[in-house]
């Protein structure tokens, strides 16, 4: 979102500055129209980048010092300074295991994940007979929404009732027990992620030039030379678009534990913490901002992470 | 999933009953249990005679009572959390009733999903609510009232008849007015099997001796003891809640839930310690379990029993299978505390602060305090009961009849954790809390320190 505005921008000043001696003549001066689309163009994206994400984000961390429960004007609200974040870090249990689940999730999501979708894709890739069916398949799970795949792992897991422990015989609590139901929720979440990072790339090798892989083939590469040292870098942009779509999604984690326990006893999230004392009948709005600014800062890491990856890659 | 329509909050939020309210005792004398429950029906305890006097005096329906509802027309709008389709129904039939003799009332219910309605309620109300609104008793309506959010509603109480001042007292703010109405109301008990129990010849414990001596036979009969689920958090508040009234009583509740106490204090450690031992008898892996799940253990006669609301009757099929369910209260643990406070939450209504329609808002709630209209509700749901002791109980199931004479015999009510002390407190410290508890119940000290270090923040505003 927050490039969105730069091209607006930038487009602008650089014709103006490389164009400047030679072509001056033959520039017409902006009509009072023209001036009136671009100052529109460039005003409405700002107030909404600012409207939507700047200020909202600002508004949360301002309200992270104070002690406000959502009722009334904020001057009626105490404020605390860095109590909310004192508080937070030494006496609210579930949070460091939170932070703790979610780079676990990233990590699950960026090495489980996005390999099975990557070798599922090739898989497919290979024309094999009923590919499309399979194709279908695993992408199926990605049309659903995450909240009616909490429901469907549920009837698996469930102790008493659980499709799983029926089978196996297993008398195992796969979503109550801490040992297990943080595997438990990212089994389910792979299910789904697999068949979004299956098709990406699906897309991507069709797309890839069937010319490079005989010349591989010629120069006597082996199938697993040809694809990592050949094909690979060709789907860069496709790449790319993976380790996107895997840190949004590690980010937002939220929807599959939130449907299986309101995101607690062991499925503690940033995400459902900020929740929980956010939203509802009576809100510890103060503290759950707090929480939510420790959310900020960590998804800025990983945004300026990516930014640096993204341009640096572009300026080659 | 879905909760019971008249529980808590379960999930995220609830707020509780503050002290006031449930502090009251109650004498039994010499009153037979049943006129006994007319007055002191469903809250606390009876403040007073008189009022227990009046609330018998009259028979006489009420409706269009209320000093500001009389002659009022025009639109409510009426909003429900009663999504669920039977409940609904009752809703549309009760409001159909009230429009045939409203005198020029229309009311237009606005049903919202029972827990959209409770995490929203926050916004609705600072929004634009409805006229009317469904909503619990206690600090859960007295946090709105104290905030401006809530109508005065003094007037309409005045022509009430058939509550007690229990009632009332469970419907007054902290200003003295009332803001709440109250609808129905069920207890939280130890629920079990007769035929279960008839068949294995087992005796309903009065002591938690008699307690454990029965779950040792329970188990060498290969019978899970004590069904046990708290997936949603709030189950396991009831069981907490039993063990703290009979341990330490009603009046250390009141004060523990209002943030008066020391959470670290040798008092609650004694609850934590007895639930240890409760933990030994109970079905395991209850975090992965829902309320339904263990409320079909027991009906599946996979476990003799069960704590839980009344509400787990709605896992029953209605006839045969529903008429084989019974409840005791929680044994009794110390001799000195007894058994005669009990855990029994009210829901109800409440006016918006500033209705579009107040006369005719006032008029409709008038109604849903009598008993033809708390019929109709009951009726629907046979897991509930009402509040209005005028009601007739003719049609009641034996479940329910035992329920009006349990709650009836009760000298103090307390309402449920999530509904007796702040929201945010027992939504987001008790719930993990409790389940941290479960998970390791050997870390007592650990545990009621990191409550009470918790506390101290939350209770300061």
């Amino acid at each position: 979102m927050v490039d969105t505005a730069v091209p607006l921008t930038a487009p602008a000043d650089s014709t103006r500055s490389t164009n400047r001696p030679e072509r001056k003549r033959k520039v017409r001066r902006l009509t009072g129209r023209d001036k009136l689309t671009v100052a529109f163009m460039v005003v409405v994206p700002s107030i909404v980048v600012l409207g939507l994400i700047w200020l909202p984000a600002i508004a949360s961390v301002v309200l992270s010092f104070t002690r406000w429960n959502g009722i009334g004007t904020l001057q009626g609200s105490d404020f605390i300074g860095g109590e909310n974040y004192v508080n937070v870090t030494t006496i609210y249990p579930p949070f460091w295991p939170a932070i703790q689940h979610n780079l676990i999730w990233l990590a699950v999501m960026f090495f489980v994940a996005t390999p099975i979708g990557m070798f599922l894709a090739v898989l497919l890739d290979k024309e094999m007979r009923g590919g499309r069916i399979y194709q279908t398949a695993l992408f199926l799970p990605v049309v659903l929404s995450l909240a009616l795949i909490g429901f469907i792992w549920q009837l698996i897991f469930s102790r008493d009732q659980g499709l799983l422990n029926a089978v196996t015989g297993s008398q195992i609590d796969w979503f109550g027990d801490q040992k297990y139901n943080l595997w438990a929720a990212l089994v389910a979440t792979t299910w789904r992620q697999v068949g979004y990072i299956m098709l990406l790339y699906l897309a991507g090798l069709k797309a890839v030039d069937a010319s490079l892989r005989e010349a591989a083939a010629i120069d006597g590469a082996t199938e697993g030379q040809a694809f990592f040292r050949v094909v690979l870098p060709v789907l860069r942009p496709i790449n790319i678009i993976v380790l996107v779509v895997t840190f949004i999604e590690s980010l937002r984690a939220f929807d599959l534990v939130w449907i299986i326990n309101k995101g607690r006893n062991g499925l503690e999230l940033i995400s459902t913490l900020v929740t929980q004392n956010v939203v509802g009948e009576a809100s510890r709005i103060g503290f759950g901002s707090a929480l939510a600014t420790f959310m900020l800062v960590i998804s800025s890491i990983f945004i300026a992470l990516y930014l640096r990856v993204v341009m640096k890659g572009d300026e080659r | 999933m879905s909760r019971p329509q008249s529980e808590s909050t379960p999930g995220l939020i609830a707020p509780p009953l503050t002290t006031a309210s449930l502090t009251s005792t109650f004498t039994t004398s010499s009153m037979s249990r049943r006129s006994l429950f007319k007055g002191a029906l469903g809250a606390a305890a009876l403040v007073g005679l008189p009022g227990f006097l009046a609330a018998c005096g009259s028979g006489s329906s009420s409706s269009g009572a209320g000093a500001t509802g009389q002659g009022a027309t025009g639109a409510v709008s009426y909003g429900s959390n009663q999504s669920d389709a039977v409940p609904k129904k009752s809703i549309a039939d009760m409001v159909t009733a009230y429009q045939q003799q409203s005198g020029g009332v229309t009311v237009s219910v606005n049903t919202i999903d029972h827990n959209s309605f409770q995490e929203n309620i926050n916004n609705y109300l600072q929004g634009n609510p409805d006229d009317v609104y469904t909503w619990f008793s206690g600090y859960r309506m007295r946090f709105f009232a104290d905030k401006g959010l809530a109508g005065d509603i003094s007037g309409v109480w005045d022509g009430i008849s058939g509550m007690g001042d229990a009632l009332k007292t469970a419907s007054t703010s902290t200003d003295g007015k009332q803001y709440f109405v109250p609808a129905t109301t069920y207890p939280w008990a130890v629920f079990y099997r007769p035929s279960v129990f008839k068949a294995k010849g087992y005796q309903v414990p009065k002591t938690m001796d008699d307690f454990y001596k029965l779950t040792a036979q329970m188990k060498t009969d290969k019978l899970i003891p004590l069904a046990f689920a708290d997936k949603d958090g709030w189950p396991a508040m009831g069981t907490f809640d039993q063990l703290n009234l009979r341990i330490n009583g009603y009046d250390f509740h009141v004060s523990l839930m209002a943030g008066k106490e020391n959470w670290a204090d040798q008092k609650v450690k004694k609850v934590f310690d007895a639930w240890r031992k409760l933990l030994e008898v109970s079905q395991p892996d209850s975090l992965g379990r829902t309320w339904q799940e263990s409320a079909q253990s027991v009906q599946k006669n996979d476990a003799a029993m069960l704590v839980q609301g009344m509400f787990m009757a709605q896992q029953f099929t209605k006839g045969a299978d529903q008429e084989d369910l019974d409840f005791f209260g929680f044994p009794e643990i110390d001799s000195n505390i007894g058994t005669d406070a009990i855990e029994a939450p009210i829901d109800g209504n409440m006016m918006a602060a500033r209705p579009k329609n107040e006369a005719g808002a006032k008029n409709f709630l008038a109604y849903l305090a009598t008993p033809a209209a708390q019929q109709l509700l009951v009726s629907a749901d046979p897991s509930v009961i009402a509040t209005n002791t005028n009601a007739d109980t003719s049609g009641y199931t034996a479940l329910q009849k035992k329920a009006v004479d349990f709650i009836g015999a009760a000298k103090n009510i307390s309402q449920f954790l999530d509904r007796d002390t702040r929201p945010d407190f027992a939504s987001t410290v008790m719930i993990p809390a409790l389940q941290t508890f479960i998970t390791t119940p050997s870390d007592v000290d650990g545990l009621v320190n990191s409550i009470q270090n918790q506390a101290k923040t939350i209770f300061v505003s």
